[in-house]
């Protein structure tokens, strides 16, 4: 395949997980959206990797791995804090703060 | 002197040193016992602080990656100082809102840590990994108050369209590296100049992927949704330790990349950096003027200033490049000094960041209404503090790049701007006093810290040749 293909894919994982995070109503999911644009990132950061046949591509992904999972740790915490104040997970539940 | 491959880093390994100790002292801290924890903070920061000053002029790098040239050192400096300000403010307030001191200081310290790797990074990727090392601290920092509905949900908010913007940020790395095989900003730099990439897609993609996730650290517009949330929500302290910190690291990755591996290209996005200049000017002011909350009144101050310091960056001269110098550290004394204040008038129940919490300030707290005056004053750039001669030097770098318009629109915008700091302060001395909850007692070294910054501030604005000459030898050793 050649690297378009991979490319076009990332874009389009990309782009769901853009658009997931403006239109999901599930605090949850929202990270997960957030996920998802990471993974698209470390596709284009491989393919690229391995069109100039180096492994710094793909290294490179690691560390992207780390920061995703270190991301998560703190955006679920968040969420956790949130779902005591008001047992919801809907976005919408919290307004104190004007958007 | 011996010189090895880890000296460039020896300020962040202070502080990071400084942060693990702080929190082995909360781990084996009694109950009830009482522990200088901010002391040791202010030590590991001063170490940092006393190492980049011995490291100026040596042009010390460590692993291909991290620099000490100075310009990431007199960032350095301003970020120490911010760091040092913010941990005199927290001593009183983590106390009253019964923060755990070991956290905090520890977060704080870590964040700190990114922020200087941010300055000092001279690869891409590295610089994605500050970023982030930083931002979390900084999420955590603003929800640290976990009881407050407010407070999580301003973390949150930031968190979700901070982790947004760095994906953004990572994919114009990838664009980047796709292009030029390499992530570091010398090979890159390189790569550019050497064939002309000017209408290439990708990099042209990739540079607008990397304005994204730099204007969303600077909270400019259209991407400081973010920005009066979470500095709203979060406490006061802390939201004048991110709007000056980040502001200040975000600004040095900001301008080292774009002014010197993506300079070849600088037609292609100076058109963009102008609009979204003089666009955050613009609506940081305008909006400014309707809030009623002063924390988000200063929120939209920080806005606008963002846009001045960009300003700085699309004029692109030397004279710009020192001025981002200047700039930096006279909105981190000024800003964080307003904030400080904001911060010991609050309560725990109530932030009492109202506007008409600060009617009559003067009578009940006469010392802090004339410190507050002189932050408003120089935030809306008087003379003679440092925010007058900050903001001519960014304009006169503008007009010397031939920006006239921006140059225009700067100075009106500041005018306008004037209105709303002088509200505040015709609040402060000229109505009465309303019933409200009294704050308790400040500190000597609160008070002390209010003192350094105003010091600062009247220094940088009666005598600033000293730190312009600074600022423009560290400009000199890069670009």
């Amino acid at each position: 395949m050649a690297i378009g293909h991979y490319l076009v894919l990332s874009g389009v994982l990309f782009s769901i997980g853009a658009a997931g995070v403006f239109l999901r109503r599930n605090l949850i999911t929202l990270l997960l959206s957030v996920e998802i644009m990471l993974n698209a990132v470390n596709l284009a950061f491989v393919a690229f990797g391995r069109q100039f046949g180096t492994v710094d591509g793909q290294i490179i992904t690691f560390f992207v791995m780390t920061v995703a999972a270190a991301e998560a740790a703190v955006g679920l915490a968040l969420v956790i804090g949130l779902f005591r104040h008001r047992e919801s997970l809907n976005p919408e539940a919290f307004t104190s703060l004007k958007w | 002197m011996i010189s090895s491959s880890f000296d460039a880093i020896i300020p962040m390994l202070c502080v990071a040193l400084a942060g693990l100790v702080v929190l082995l002292a909360e781990a084996f801290r009694g109950r009830d016992e009482k522990m200088p924890i901010g002391g040791l903070a202010i030590i590991g920061l001063v170490g940092a602080g006393a190492a980049s000053i011995l490291l100026w002029n040596r042009n010390a790098t460590s692993f291909g990656v991290v620099t000490a040239d100075n310009f990431s050192l007199f960032v350095n400096l301003v970020l120490i100082g911010v760091g040092i300000l913010t941990v005199m403010f927290s001593s009183q307030t983590i106390e009253r809102d019964g923060i755990p001191a070991g956290e905090y200081y520890a977060v704080m310290l870590f964040g700190i840590v990114g922020m200087m790797l941010m300055g000092q990074a001279t690869d891409l990727l590295v610089i994605f990994l500050a970023l982030e090392t930083m931002s979390l601290a900084v999420y955590v920092l603003t929800g640290i108050r976990r009881e407050q509905q407010q407070s999580t949900e301003a973390a949150f908010k930031y968190f979700l369209l901070g982790a947004f913007a760095s994906s953004f940020f990572l994919y114009g790395v990838a664009f980047l590296y796709g292009v030029t095989g390499s992530t570091s900003l010398d090979r890159i730099g390189t790569v550019i100049a050497a064939q002309s990439m000017s209408g290439n897609p990708m990099i042209l993609l990739g540079v607008g992927l990397l304005i994204v996730g730099f204007a969303f650290k600077v909270a400019a517009v259209p991407f400081h949704m973010w920005s009066p949330d979470a500095y709203e929500g979060a406490p006061a302290v802390v939201t004048g330790f991110m709007s000056t910190g980040v502001k200040a690291a975000a600004v040095a990755a900001f301008v080292r990349v774009f002014l010197s591996s993506l300079e070849p290209m600088i037609t292609d996005w100076a058109p963009v950096l102008w609009l979204i200049a003089a666009a955050t000017m613009v609506l940081g002011t305008v909006v400014g003027v309707a809030q009623t909350s002063l924390k988000r009144m200063l929120a939209y101050s920080s806005i606008a200033h963002g846009g001045y310091l960009l300003a700085g960056l699309v004029a692109g001269n030397d004279v710009g490049k020192a001025a981002i110098l200047f700039y930096l550290a006279a909105y981190a004394l000024t800003n964080l000094g307003a904030f400080g204040v904001i911060a010991l008038l609050g309560t725990r129940e109530r932030a009492n960041d109202d506007l008409r919490d600060y009617a009559g300030l003067f009578k009940s707290h006469p010392a802090l209404a004339v410190l507050m005056t002189f932050f408003l004053l120089s935030l809306g750039g008087f003379p003679p503090t440092a925010g007058f001669i900050a903001k001519w030097y960014v304009f006169s770098a503008a007009i010397g790049s031939g920006y006239y318009g921006l140059a225009i629109i700067g100075v009106l915008s500041s005018v306008v701007s004037v209105f709303f700091y002088l509200r505040i302060v015709v609040m402060m001395f000229m109505t009465d006093r309303d019933a409200r909850p009294v704050p308790a007692p400040i500190t000597t070294v609160a008070y002390a810290g209010l003192v350094l910054s105003l010091a600062g501030v009247l220094y940088l604005g009666v005598l600033p040749t000293a730190v312009i000459d600074f600022a423009q030898a560290s400009i000199s050793t890069i670009f």
